[in-house]
This record gives structure tokens, C-alpha cells and sequence, in this order.
């Protein structure tokens, strides 16, 4: 009997990594599908991991060894540290109609993605900067730049979000998207620019 | 007027007794379950709109999570029974440069890089007590103390 324990005790040491895995590093891809790289470094060697997928595993003595892995593993190992990544940052551009804070009919939609976006989030972090493009004097463009600022962030209030911060600023014709000489009407600089995260 | 014409700004806060001030190196985004942030000596039940301070840490308990948003963009969240240290980040929103210097004691995190992993790749490092990771514009998670 005691020798069939230590027989039993045996095999289950043998079987047993003596060199157990630590550390583990993966790789995602990004939302656009491009992968990046990160370098790991370990008392005993560097590895860098540059595939989508790929892992890195560093053992106890320093070792690093790469595999792969896939996208389902990653949503069954890590479902909980993935779900409580909030969403990053994201950009809008909405257009007016000339000399209004009204928006031109394309950018309605924009504005339903951009209220969507804005409720989903738990504390919302908006920044919206303004713009007019060269017709009328610069200062009126500096009010109206702020016009549309704000017309953005009260249409977002009206929506019910309760933004954590905000910031409403408006930059005239200082920002041109399209660089015009004075007095030229251009569409795609009557713009507001936001940002939500 | 012209450039010397002052930007028109209008910041408002509309809840929570303090402002987000201009060193806060994020916010909590979300929270489940059991999660503290530890600040010098105190030890705080993590909020979601909390803002977060370079050297701040965060723990998370069994079946928890946490996510935060940094100044530069870059999104960080920790998994269950973690510990995470904020060791030092630093950002200059005018050249969107900075540093990041976290570590992840135990458990998991998963990272998006921002701003400054393009601008000041070099000075963005994660580690945990056996590796330092150097991070080029990505998505990755790392797991510190893993069994298998």
C-alpha cells in the first residue's frame, strides 16, 4: 500500500510542469483588424509577440515560449476582464447649413449614432469644438462656432445623457478643414468636431 | 481680433463635488462587483465617473472587473482577483506625450493603447514581478500568477 502511494506520488510529480507557467501575454488584434507588437522582456530573454492570437508564456525560470491562441479561447478564458473594458474614444463630424446652428439632412444620421453612442456610456466624457468657414466677420464666427458647440451638447442633455465633463468651445474660422480665402463658403468647414469617451 | 482672439470656452461639471481636476490621470468607467481603490493610505469602493491619480492602485475581488479610461485615450480594465498599480502616467494634452508605467501585482489586464504608447512608445511599460512588457500601438491583455 505505502508503496503504491509512493508510486501514485511519483508519477503525479513527474507529471507536473517543474517549470510552471507564470505569466502569460496575448495579442489581440484592434478594431480596424491591424495587430501591433509588444516586446517581453524576462530575466533570461526577450520575445517579441506580433502575430493576432499569439501568446507568450514566461515560466517560473524566465523562459518565454509563444503559441497560438484564438479568438473564442480568448472570449472563454477572459469574458469578464473583456467585458469590463470600456468603450474607447470615439470621433464625430457633423455639418451645418451656412450661417445657422442647424445641421445639414447627411449629418441627422451622425447625430442618432452620436446620442446612441453617448447613452451607452456610463460616464460620458464629450468634447465638442466648433467651427464656421470664412464668410462674415471672425468674431461672429467665434459666436457662432460656440453656437453649434452647444447646440450639440444640449441636443445630447435633451437626449437624457449626463455627462460626467464636458467641454463646449468654438474656433471661428481659426481651423479651416479646407483652407479658403476670406469670404468663401465651404460646406465642410461649417463643422463641429466630437469627441466621446 | 483674429489670433490673438481669446478661444470661447465653457467647461462645466455637472455632478460630483469635485471637478475633474487637470492631474487626474483617468476615470473609472465601469464597476462590477467588489473593486477598491487603494490611495496612499486609504482604501476607497471604487465609483464609476471616479477619477483616477498617477500611484493610485486597484484591487478587484472574486467575479469582478474594472475599467478605466486614461487621459490619453488609453483603455485600461482589470479582471477578477487582480491587483493593478497606476505607478506613474503623465500626459501634456498639447503634445499628446507622456508616460505610462503600470503593474499588475496579480490577475489580469487588458489594454488599448492611446496617445502616448504613438507618441512616447519608450515610455510606456507594463510589468508584473517576472516580465516588463515594451507595448507598440496595440491590444493585449497580460496575466500575472497564472496556473495551468
Amino acid at each position: 500500500m505505502p508503496i503504491i502511494l509512493l508510486v501514485g506520488l511519483f508519477m503525479l510529480v513527474q507529471a507536473l510542469p517543474n517549470d510552471p507557467v507564470t505569466d502569460r501575454v496575448i495579442l489581440l488584434p484592434e478594431a480596424d483588424g491591424s495587430v501591433g507588437a509588444v516586446i517581453v522582456e524576462s530575466d533570461t530573454g526577450t520575445r517579441e509577440v506580433n502575430q493576432a492570437y499569439q501568446v507568450a508564456s514566461v515560466r517560473e525560470s524566465g523562459g518565454i515560449s509563444s503559441e497560438r491562441t484564438s479568438a473564442t479561447a480568448v472570449a472563454t478564458r477572459y469574458g469578464d476582464l473583456l467585458a469590463g473594458q470600456p468603450k474607447p474614444q470615439t470621433s464625430y463630424l457633423l455639418y451645418f447649413e451656412p450661417g445657422t446652428d442647424e445641421l445639414v439632412p447627411a449629418s441627422q444620421a451622425t447625430l442618432e449614432t452620436l446620442k446612441a453612442d453617448a447613452a451607452s456610456r456610463p460616464a460620458p466624457e464629450i468634447r465638442v469644438i466648433g467651427h464656421t468657414d470664412t464668410t462674415a466677420s471672425p468674431q461672429y464666427n467665434d459666436e457662432l462656432s460656440l453656437e453649434r458647440a452647444e447646440f450639440v451638447i444640449e441636443t445630447l442633455r435633451a437626449f437624457g445623457v449626463r455627462p460626467v465633463s464636458y467641454e463646449a468651445t468654438g474656433r471661428g474660422e481659426r481651423d479651416l478643414l479646407v483652407p479658403t480665402a476670406d469670404g468663401v463658403p465651404e460646406p465642410r468647414n461649417r463643422r463641429v468636431e466630437v469627441s466621446i469617451r | 481680433m483674429g489670433g490673438l482672439a481669446a478661444v470661447v470656452l465653457a467647461v462645466l461639471v455637472i455632478w460630483g463635488p469635485r471637478a475633474v481636476a487637470a492631474d487626474a490621470a483617468g476615470m473609472i468607467k465601469t464597476v462590477k462587483g467588489d473593486v477598491t481603490v487603494l490611495r496612499e493610505s486609504n482604501e476607497l469602493p471604487a465609483q464609476v465617473g471616479m477619477s483616477l491619480y498617477s500611484a493610485d492602485s486597484l484591487r478587484t475581488g472574486r467575479d469582478s472587473s474594472v475599467g478605466i479610461t486614461l487621459a490619453d485615450n488609453t483603455v485600461l480594465s482589470a479582471g477578477p482577483d487582480s491587483l493593478l498599480e497606476l505607478e506613474h502616467f503623465q500626459f501634456d494634452p498639447r503634445t499628446r506625450e507622456g508616460a505610462i508605467e503600470a503593474r499588475l501585482e496579480r490577475g489580469s489586464l487588458s489594454a488599448i493603447s492611446g496617445s502616448i504608447a504613438k507618441t512616447s512608445p519608450e515610455a510606456v511599460r507594463f510589468s508584473t514581478s517576472t516580465i516588463t512588457l515594451g507595448v507598440r500601438g496595440t491590444r493585449f491583455i497580460l496575466e500575472a500568477g497564472g496556473s495551468d
